[in-house]
């Protein structure tokens, strides 16, 4: 592994890492390494880095690692971390405010497919105030360009009643639209 | 007792049977269901992936409308929304910001929320007792499976069940009749929130959840969470063709068991919209 000058990396990014106590609410600086949050996380296989390693990076200031890392990605925010952390970290909550700065810092990289699906979902709901189940998997079909994905589970789901072809317009479509305006307004 | 009724996306589309079976149960078990006048989507999961308001402000839209209902009670069915319209209503009544952002965008003063939020099992568990059954789900052998949004983390929720032990489920479906097999995935994720955009990890989950079920030896798996049975069920025969399996294990809601031995017919409980076809199963057991 390559060395890192972590006084140096720690000075770089003390305001990144403020905010994201701030913001989250947490403290990866009390992580004293137990992995007991990789031990028990389900989709560890499918990690760049496992979750107590996110702990460690961030407390030595790699935060470009950390924001491009996939982890944040595919953390399924099954809050098993959470709930076994002996030093209290809300582990989950901090995987959910980096991909929130990630999302709106525009990185995409290993993630990309997520940031689809949270945009078309997003968006989904902005125009309709509620999901459009169809919509959603034709937009990230589109969106991802795995064309045929679950395009077999589409016919029995239509047979059996459980998709409507048409999305549900609610009538407070107006207040909806108050709220997207003044996330957007507010930085988000 | 009137409860306020939050169905959520997904019952009005991939979940319709949880609907229709807690429709069907709900009144003769003394409750009267008000919906949430013009809901919207709560956000999850992908409103607190992307920021921090709107996560907060579509639930709390949804909790202000209830209110309106003059309901007591709030209950959401699926899991993800349910724990965001409690986290919601958290922050709402502790975090003033919040609320001030709130007020902001929609040009109104709220005063504190005090609609109760409950899932639909807490519900149900208080009211459903032996008296209830009429026709004990005798024979069938069942997993219960709460998945992990249902009782985690607990250090933030005030969940009625242990996170890592749950029991709740075990005791509806004993009361059912049923026998409940203890198994050690009662709560593992089945990467139900990535089964869009990693389906590598979300066929392994649900491949590894179905086999410790076989091995359990159960005959079925009961859900509560209308993800984990989106995936468990209606991706089954993915699954199967993945890792060349052949699961047949019926994924059915809680509350079509409960119907079932509540005596209600079978074809009021939404049971001809699984995908695995619990309907042999259940004949050869005499319980349809």
């Amino acid at each position: 592994m390559r060395e890192v000058n972590i006084t140096q990396t720690l000075s770089q990014n003390k305001d990144f890492l403020k905010k994201l106590r701030k913001e989250s609410g947490q403290n990866p600086g009390q992580c004293f390494q137990c992995m007991k949050c990789t031990g028990g996380c389900p989709f560890q296989f499918t990690m760049d880095y496992p979750p107590s390693q996110i702990m460690r990076m961030l407390q030595d200031g790699l935060v470009d690692q950390v924001l491009n890392s996939f982890t944040i990605w595919t953390c399924a925010t099954c809050s098993t971390c959470t709930t076994r952390c002996p030093r209290d970290i809300d582990i989950a909550k901090l995987m959910d405010t980096l991909r929130v700065i990630a999302y709106h810092r525009g990185i995409a990289g290993k993630g990309r497919n997520m940031r689809v699906f949270h945009t078309t979902f997003m968006n989904s709901v902005k125009n309709n105030g509620r999901l459009y189940e169809i919509g959603l998997a034709l937009g990230i079909n589109l969106g991802t360009g795995n064309l045929m994905q679950d395009t077999d589970v589409g016919l029995p789901m239509f047979m059996k009643g459980k998709i409507s072809i048409l999305p549900h317009k609610i009538k407070g479509l107006n207040e909806i639209k108050k709220l997207y305006d003044y996330a957007r307004k507010i930085g988000e | 007792m009137k409860v306020a009724y939050y169905p959520g996306c997904s019952l009005s589309g991939s979940a319709k049977e949880l609907d229709i079976s807690i429709k069907a149960i709900s009144g003769p078990l003394g409750m009267e269901l008000i919906e949430v006048p013009d809901w919207n989507c709560c956000g999850a999961s992908s409103a607190h992936s992307t920021g921090h308001f709107l996560s907060f402000a579509l639930p709390a839209r949804n909790i202000l409308k209830a209110e309106s209902t003059g309901c007591q009670e709030f209950t959401a069915p699926c899991p993800a929304c349910y724990v965001r319209t409690f986290l919601a209503q958290k922050q709402f009544n502790e975090e003033p910001e919040m609320k001030q952002h709130l007020e902001n965008a929609l040009g109104q003063k709220f005063g504190p929320s005090s609609i109760g939020i409950k899932n639909v099992i807490e519900v149900f568990m208080d009211k459903f007792t032996q008296n209830f059954v009429k026709k004990p789900l005798k024979g069938l052998r069942v997993v219960n499976y709460y998945g992990c949004a249902l009782v985690k983390p607990p250090k933030i929720f005030r969940f009625f069940d242990d996170p890592e032990n749950p029991k709740s489920l075990d005791k509806l479906m004993e009361t059912c009749g049923a026998e409940s097999i203890e198994w050690p995935y009662k709560t593992e994720c089945c990467s139900a929130s990535l089964c869009f955009t990693n389906q590598d990890a979300t066929f392994k989950a649900c491949r590894d959840i179905l086999q410790v079920a076989r091995d359990a030896g159960a005959h079925a798996i009961v859900v509560a969470c209308t993800l984990c049975q989106s995936n468990l069920d209606m991706r089954q025969s993915q699954v199967n063709k993945k890792y060349r399996t052949n699961f047949n294990i019926p994924v059915i809601y809680f509350t079509q068991l409960m119907g079932l031995a509540m005596g209600i017919p079978a074809d009021r409980l939404g049971l001809d919209k699984l995908f695995v076809d619990p309907k042999p199963l259940l004949r050869s057991l005499n319980l349809i």
